[in-house]
């Protein structure tokens, strides 16, 4: 059900919040042991005391059960970013994103399954165990959020807080059959969470539609004192503007990713999302984005750098366990970022990656100045069976070819369900915009869900 | 397959672990270094591309010098025991580390 009819019900007193947790505690319990999606799931005595507690609020998240990556530092609850390093790790400060939710009365269930520090694409390099796609438990659910996609889907939960830094909500999005947002860079406070790449870092949304990413975005975004990178730039009215008439927009297709790669169900349903998008009144343009082998490079050299530095702190003495106990994929990272930002490798690796992003904000520009959003696909296969991309780890950065190119240009990207292949498995597609264009994305991924029923479906568990 | 002229070398990988200060056993250096080699392979791509006269970008908000009042904020700083709370090791309110010299 949607934040919107659940808030109505609730209002109405025709549900109960305590009846929300029971029943997510009631689905968890059946299905958890097959998908592997919370690290932490907080003890329904804990959750139901702290909802008897909360004064009932008009706020359209009063009393609707969430969950949160692991990311993001919780007080008094375990935090561990999946990671062995900071196993038993109690914060004692709380993410500015938490904070938020909890004055809008969000109710945490738990903290969700993920990629190390956001190291992966498909939640396998963790120190907690896979995460299973609930709809085909012999595959990945993708990642890095993918403990937080197999949830929603799962309907351990009404939605959740992602964190996106090369694709990590948008690509188990796409891989669940849910709808996650990679917001504007700046746009959501990152205070409180914990860095992979600083300056590509966001935190977004994930829920099952459009519409209730909408609310979730309007209690969670704005500047934060706390986060010197927040933008002062006006927060839209997302919900006023999400059934905008279409017509008259313009959405270009990047043809250079339509080619050699990419799964030819996933381009037949993108290509009958674009027919939808016509019915709609929207104008269909053919553009050229020829970058995104060159961005997926320039992405592993910079964020690496950047993972190198941020995690340079974990040395076991204030808090969390020794550096010995880093994945393998985490060790690549670190070292292939600290060779990068080293004496004599510097100019020709990172310095050269950082022009290349320039020119990554250039082609981006250019590709948006002649339309609205760009329409693209998020993974080039359906998700894979687990094991298979963690044990070939260039294969493992390949996959992420159609997100990471956004990251370094700091625009916002909706990733939304598109239909699913002859095997069942779900399919997704992003939409790219400009800057702080999160309204249009809103209203472009509303009104093709008012046309489709992809984002209704749920597995089988 | 044997690279003749490799872009990391087994003492690079020895050398650049000891910057990360990353604990890595003798043993598993060869296969870390045929992995790094591959990504580094792909990544040097980048050095493929022009970018004369092209500046570098190192964020992208597009915001700069942005100021908070040089005051203590107490929300967000630690008592001593909030910031001693997860530390392996404490003595008389301090963090204890091994010895450096």
């Amino acid at each position: 059900m949607s934040i919107k009819d659940l808030a109505a019900k609730i209002k109405n007193k025709n549900i109960t919040p305590a009846q929300l947790v029971e029943e997510a505690y009631t689905n968890i319990q059946r299905s958890e042991d097959q998908i592997n999606s919370f690290i932490t799931l907080r003890p329904k005595s804990d959750v139901l005391e702290e909802l008897a507690k909360l004064k009932p609020s008009n706020s359209p998240l009063y009393g609707i059960p969430y969950v949160l990556k692991d990311a993001y530092a919780t007080k008094g609850i375990q935090t561990t970013t999946a990671s062995n390093i900071l196993k038993g790790f109690v914060p004692t400060y709380s993410a500015t994103v938490y904070k938020k939710l909890q004055a809008a009365g969000a109710i945490l269930i738990g903290k969700c399954n993920q990629d190390a520090w956001g190291h992966g694409g498909s939640t396998e390099n963790t120190d907690f165990g896979v995460t299973h796609n609930p709809w085909d438990i012999s595959r990945v659910a993708g990642g890095s959020s993918g403990g937080p996609a197999a949830a929603i889907a799962a309907n351990f939960c009404t939605f959740a807080i992602g964190e996106d830094t090369g694709g990590s909500i948008r690509n188990p999005a796409a891989w669940t059959n849910t709808t996650g947002l990679k917001v504007t860079y700046g746009r959501v406070s990152r205070y409180g969470a914990i860095a992979y790449a600083s300056s590509f870092d966001t935190v977004g949304p994930m829920a099952k539609t459009a519409e209730d990413l909408a609310y979730i975005l309007s209690t969670i975004a704005g500047v934060d004192p706390y986060d010197a990178t927040t933008s002062p730039t006006p927060i839209d009215d997302y919900l006023a503007h999400l059934g905008n008439d279409l017509a008259g927009k313009t959405i270009g297709v990047p043809k250079e990713l339509y080619g050699d790669g990419l799964d030819s169900e996933i381009k037949a349903a993108i290509m009958s999302a674009i027919e939808k998008y016509k019915e709609m009144g929207v104008k269909i343009i053919e553009i050229s984005l020829p970058i995104s082998e060159i961005g997926l490079a320039a992405y592993y050299l910079i964020a690496p750098s950047e993972t190198s530095s941020n995690l340079a702190r974990y040395d076991g003495i204030r808090f969390g366990q020794g550096r010995g106990e880093f994945t393998q994929e985490t060790i690549r990272r670190i070292m292939i970022g600290t060779y990068a930002l080293s004496a004599g490798y510097y100019d020709a690796y990172y310095r050269k990656a950082q022009k290349v992003r320039t020119l990554l904000v250039r082609a981006y520009e250019q590709a948006l100045a002649g339309c609205d959003a760009l329409i693209m696909p998020v993974n080039p296969t359906m998700p894979p069976q687990i094991g298979e991309l963690i044990s070939d780890p260039l294969s493992n950065l390949l996959a992420d070819v159609y997100t990471t190119s956004i990251n370094p240009v700091g625009v916002p990207s909706l990733a939304l369900p598109a239909g699913f292949s002859k095997s069942g498995l779900p399919i997704g597609m992003q939409l790219v915009g400009k800057k702080f264009s999160e309204s249009l994305l809103l209203n472009l991924g509303y009104q093709y869900q008012q046309v489709t029923d992809w984002h209704t479906r749920s597995p089988k568990l | 397959m044997v690279n003749s002229n490799p872009v990391i070398s087994l003492s690079d990988v020895q050398h650049t672990a000891q910057l990360a200060n990353l604990p890595i056993p003798e043993d598993k250096l060869p296969k870390l270094q045929a992995q790094l080699e591959s990504i580094l392979q792909f990544v040097k791509t980048v050095q493929t591309v022009d970018t004369d006269n092209v500046p570098e970008t190192t964020q992208v908000t597009g915001l700069e010098n942005v100021w908070r009042k040089d005051e203590v904020e107490d929300s967000r700083t630690f008592t001593q025991d909030e910031a001693l709370a997860n530390a392996s090791s404490t003595h008389n309110g301090f963090f204890m580390v091994k010895a450096v010299i």
